[in-house]
């Protein structure tokens, strides 16, 4: 399949942000009429290479080049012009506009002088939206379409100008799993149709069916590229893969489904799952921070409406995946934020015990927190939480794109948080080497609903396949 | 297209045009003149409306382009004699030069940071407006040596076919292709522009076509009233009126734009008796349709008519 020169090809593809180095050096091929896979979990930059292909972010250094026509650092609508397309996972179609309409766009002239679509490009249009599935929905609006056929749009849109080169970006999240078989069969048609498919995605499991090859990252470098089969059994590969990032979707998918879950006084538990899989949703519902069906049962009482600032000042804390720190405050001031409803004595108290739990942050007290790495940034998340003196501390991802290096501090300061407080812990993680050794009991939760729990030790016999 | 122009609210719109025509031989002048200043800040809301509805530029100083418009025709006919059309040409180039050069911040910036520099190019042009008292006739205004007319009736008419001829324009481009890449373009740009689209270039031609027809309409409307004063055409509280029209008709829909002033102006008037007390109603139940609303008066009629 691979034959002749590749159609798209990468060299020592790199981009900084400030001191952050997203992406270090790629290189990459793609030959016409291949699907190559590029995974990574969250934070290793996979994202942020489809995008320095796309031109909506500039590289820094390195080159990408579409049949010998260079494209680094050109604007975004010269290079899908020149043959690039992307399917967003996230996109605002046109909401007055129908679905014919919205494809149509994909077609016009990039010419303020012309007015009125012409009859070809309808016709276009239209045949495009039906090898795409939406034959049925075509005059529909797209608020009035099922999450997939959303998706299926975007596909439309993204092949509309006939380019050589497709980029989708995690084209399966939020499908079930029939609705996964004929999206696969629909980027399988691309490759067919003779064009080079580049698929961002998690993990190998989910796209493993239908690559030609699979280029892995991590901390923006690749570690591996070949076969999936070749890529799932390198070590390095196993050693670093987390599992993937998180996803969490609202509006049309549904993110959770029937959660049960208990939490005792001073237990530590641990919620496991994929990307996707609906921690961050299912910790956000815990918080108040978005509605939700069901109970929520805290220290005896059902809990009634209340506002997510309420819910926190009565002891549940929860530490985002996002972490959400002030950054242009310094630590100290990011800290002193959390202390804000105690006395100026416990506050102080506090700070004293937290600055020895994380002895880095002392040193950085001045420091902006947006200058601090990823490391001790999720170290003032934490302390932040802490310093409200929450009963039930939720930590989301603690270890998001984190080096393993500072999973091993991080782990430590949970260690002795256990050990010398009485506080309730509730953990979310793909990390399942982090989760397990801290926990008390663990839930696994797989597209929104629990499919196993019990205790850590019987963790790798029972539900531990799919982890590894 | 032919599906269009047998449509109900085309038919509609065509024989309250047609009525409206008609006025002039049955009502009495003072309605005539309240209407008429009503057409043109009709133009003004419609054209605000193509930035905003469609290209999603927040522009809060409309009447930067329109006191362009209006200073511009108005010192070409007093300092330069020129003839009236020509003066009206002179008041729309220089908005568009304006609108133009508007559009470089907005390229740059969105949402609230445009929204403060459209602002402050209306204070800056007030302020130049009365430190060059000598040219451009300062606090008191430029009073303009020419008019379209005397009579009521031929302006009430030139205002009404001015205001028909720019809707249709302006709603013309919004169902364009360039209409759809504008909206495209307003709602996610990086997407528009992963499609193919210098959205650049179509965000300085919305600029461009909106000072046009605000230029246009603010040259008209000195040329009617016979002065260029900055409490008539340049005021942030003009430009406010200018917007809470576009969207009291129903953002995005152009047509929503003329719906609204008109509703805004003429309720003022009646309302005058009030005193005082008039614009502070007109204010609330133009806040209560938008409450009510977010779709503003076209969105209410959509929806009854879906449900």
């Amino acid at each position: 399949m691979n034959n002749g020169a590749p159609c798209l090809e990468v060299t020592g593809l790199t981009k900084r942000f400030g001191g952050l180095v997203a992406v270090k050096g790629i290189d990459m091929n793609l030959h016409r009429g291949e699907i190559l896979g590029l995974i990574g979990p969250n934070g290793s930059g996979k994202s942020t290479v489809m995008k320095l292909i796309m031109g909506i972010e500039r590289p820094n250094e390195g080159s990408i080049r579409l049949n010998d026509l260079e494209l680094a650092g050109k604007p975004t609508h010269q290079i899908a012009r020149a043959g690039i397309g992307i399917v967003f996972q996230h996109s605002r179609p046109l909401h007055r506009q129908t679905v014919l309409e919205n494809i149509l766009l994909g077609l016009l002239p990039d010419r303020l002088t012309s007015l009125i679509p012409d009859q070809t490009a309808i016709d276009q249009a239209r045949s495009i939206g039906e090898r795409c599935g939406l034959g049925d929905v075509l005059n529909r609006l797209p608020a009035s379409l099922p999450f997939a056929d959303l998706r299926r749009m975007e596909m439309a849109k993204a092949i509309a100008r006939d380019p050589q080169v497709v980029l989708v970006d995690e084209p399966f999240a939020g499908l079930t799993s029939s609705e996964v078989k004929t999206f696969a069969a629909l980027i399988e048609t691309f490759r067919d149709e003779g064009r080079a498919v580049l698929l961002v995605d998690h993990n190998v499991k989910s796209v493993a069916a239908m690559v030609d090859r699979v280029l892995a990252m991590y901390l923006g470098e690749k570690i591996a590229e070949g076969s999936a089969a070749d890529v799932i059994a390198d070590p390095t590969v196993r050693r670093v893969y987390l599992g993937g990032g998180l996803e969490v979707f609202y509006g049309k998918a549904q993110a959770l489904e029937n959660i049960d879950l208990i939490v005792h006084e001073r237990e530590f538990v641990s919620i496991v799952g994929l990307n996707g899989a609906g921690k961050t949703t299912l910790f956000n519902a815990i918080s108040g921070l978005i509605p939700a069906r069901g109970s929520i049962t805290w220290q005896g009482d059902v809990r009634g409406k209340q506002t997510p600032a309420a819910i926190a000042r009565a002891g549940i804390v929860q530490c985002p995946e996002t972490r959400e720190l002030f950054g242009d405050m310094s630590v100290r001031e990011n800290l002193d934020l959390g202390g804000q409803h105690q006395s100026k004595a416990d506050s102080a108290e506090r700070l004293e015990w937290l600055l020895n739990l994380f002895p880095i942050l002392k040193s950085r007290a001045g420091q902006a927190a947006r200058t601090l790495s990823g490391g001790e940034q999720q170290m003032l998340a934490i302390a932040r939480a802490l310093m409200m003196r929450p009963k039930l501390l939720i930590l989301d991802e603690p270890t998001l794109g984190l080096a393993p290096v500072i999973l091993g501090q991080l782990s430590d300061a949970l260690t002795i948080l256990r050990d010398t407080t009485d506080i309730t812990v509730l953990l979310g993680e793909q990390n399942v080497t982090f989760a397990l050794p801290h926990a008390d009991r663990v839930y696994v939760l797989e597209h929104g609903r629990i499919i196993w729990q019990g205790p850590p030790d019987r963790f790798a016999d029972e539900a531990g396949a799919a982890y590894l | 297209m032919k599906k269009f122009f047998s449509s109900k609210p085309f038919i509609l719109t065509i024989g309250t045009l047609a009525i409206a025509s008609l006025l002039p031989f049955g009502v009495s002048d003072y309605i005539l003149g309240v209407l008429t200043t009503a057409f043109y800040f009709a133009v003004f809301s419609m054209s605000w409306d193509l930035l905003f509805g469609y290209a999603g530029e927040v522009n809060f100083g409309p009447t930067f382009l329109i006191g362009l418009g209006a200073y511009g025709a108005g010192m070409a006919d007093s300092l330069l004699n020129l003839p009236v059309p020509v003066c009206i040409l002179i008041g729309a180039l220089a908005a568009v030069i304006g609108g133009v050069a508007l559009a470089i911040p907005a390229l740059r910036l969105t949402g609230p940071y445009l929204g403060l520099i459209t602002l402050v190019a209306v204070l800056l042009l007030q302020q130049v407006i009365v430190i060059f008292a000598g040219v451009t006739g300062g606090e008191i205004g430029l009073s303009m040596p020419d008019v379209l007319s005397v009579n009521s009736a031929p302006n009430y008419e030139y205002a009404l076919a001015f205001m028909t001829v720019s809707g249709a324009i302006l709603f013309a481009i919004s169902r364009s292709n360039f209409g759809l890449i504008l909206q495209a373009a307003g709602q996610d740009p990086i997407a528009a522009r992963a499609l193919g689209f210098n959205i650049t270039k179509h965000k300085i031609a919305a600029f461009a076509i909106s000072a046009l027809f605000s230029g246009l309409s603010g040259a008209l409307l000195v040329f009617y009233l016979g002065t260029a004063s900055v409490n008539a055409v340049v005021d942030i509280a003009i430009g406010v009126r200018v917007i809470i029209a576009a969207v009291l008709g129903g953002r995005r829909t152009i047509i929503g734009g003329a719906i609204g002033a008109i509703f805004l102006i003429v309720a003022g008037e009646i309302l005058r008796p009030l005193g005082q007390l008039s614009t502070l109603v007109v204010a609330i139940m133009a806040l209560i349709v938008i409450m009510v609303s977010p779709d503003g008066l076209l969105g209410m009629l959509r929806a009854r008519r879906t449900t």
